[in-house]
């Protein structure tokens, strides 16, 4: 009977110990992180179907017919440049100035919107000359594959016009320093994601 | 453990490392090049080899990936006492599974089992 009591002891000891060392948001950066790894493995399932099914045109058009190479290096550069423009916003953040900060993250967001603006026109004139994704299995990998990367970045244009009103509510507290630097791993994530896309989907299917 | 836990701290307190201004230009600069590069092999064709192209544009692709962790990501073996790091590597090997796997077995499994209509004509 001692001896268990005992035992109890030091276990509650040792969670003590154990649980006073994490500060409110100390592991969400690895959290997020996590995250963004297993968001990882979605693209590459996606970009494997692709792999194996980009060639399969059934008698469809193929990436020459329906690729507009110039349009994807204007919307490559479209991402290149909001990757930046983020950076210069955490940049700001940093040094605590909340109207810079502000101004870039709405600079990062109407790159975002071009980008995808850019992208749905390219989709409509694919579907406008029947190459939907009923067409063939290389459409259906391709729409499903761009088509969620693109959807990361609406999802990411939605999150920056929240962050956006909370910094402007509340101004750059330690909760929304944090929430910009998890959405600009997110954003930074999403261009890494992209150079995949266009080199593997775009610049390799013209090559075929 | 005592160290692990010093590292926690830093983090806690100070956050993940942002970068600097040069750090953003120069990660952008070098992104510019390595898309530049090979949009333009692609658009005017400037290698005669296809084979040769894919290669040489992928090969691309794989440093531009590694220039953006490092500059706009900020990855190192550091950050978070190195689990960041841990879960980058595992990620990494499972998309190369992924991706090599299935790419080598669907390949193999079109050649041998899908007769192209020329085959097919030619059968008795």
């Amino acid at each position: 009977m001692a001896s268990t009591a005992i035992t109890a002891d030091t276990a509650a000891v040792f969670h003590l110990e154990e649980e006073h060392a994490h500060a409110e948001g100390g592991s969400t950066m690895l959290g997020f992180w996590l995250y963004l790894m297993s968001d990882c493995l979605i693209f590459a399932m996606l970009f494997a179907a692709f792999g194996v099914l980009g060639g399969n045109y059934a008698a469809g058009p193929a990436p020459k017919d329906l690729f507009d190479l110039g349009l994807v290096a204007v919307n490559t550069t479209m991402l290149l440049l909001s990757s930046i423009t983020y950076g210069f916003a955490m940049l700001t953040m940093d040094k605590g100035r909340v109207a810079a900060t502000q101004g870039w993250l709405a600079v990062t967001m109407l790159f975002g919107l071009a980008f995808l603006s850019i992208e749905l026109s390219e989709f409509a004139h694919m579907i406008h000359e029947g190459a939907t994704p009923q067409r063939s299995a290389f459409l259906s990998s391709f729409f499903t594959l761009v088509g969620t990367h693109g959807l990361h970045v609406t999802f990411g244009i939605v999150w920056m016009v929240t962050l956006m009103v909370q910094v402007a509510r509340h101004g750059l507290i330690e909760a929304n320093r944090r929430r910009l630097m998890c959405l600009s791993m997110f954003w930074h994530f999403l261009d890494v994601v992209w150079i995949g896309v266009f080199t593997f989907v775009y610049l390799m299917g013209t090559l075929r | 453990m005592s160290a692990h836990d010093h590292a926690g701290h830093d983090h806690a307190h100070g956050g993940a490392a942002h970068g600097s201004l040069k750090g953003y230009l120069i990660g952008f600069f070098l992104s510019v090049i390595l898309t530049a590069i090979p949009f333009w092999m692609v658009m005017t064709g400037a290698i005669d080899n296809k084979q040769a192209t894919a290669i040489i544009i992928m090969a691309f692709a794989v440093v531009q990936i590694v220039v953006h962790m490092i500059f706009f990501l900020h990855m190192n073996p550091a950050s978070e006492g190195g689990w960041s790091m841990l879960a980058l590597i595992f990620t990494v090997i499972l998309v190369v599974i992924v991706l090599s796997g299935s790419l080598w077995v669907m390949y193999h499994l079109n050649a041998n089992m899908m007769p192209g209509l020329h085959e097919m004509q030619q059968m008795p």
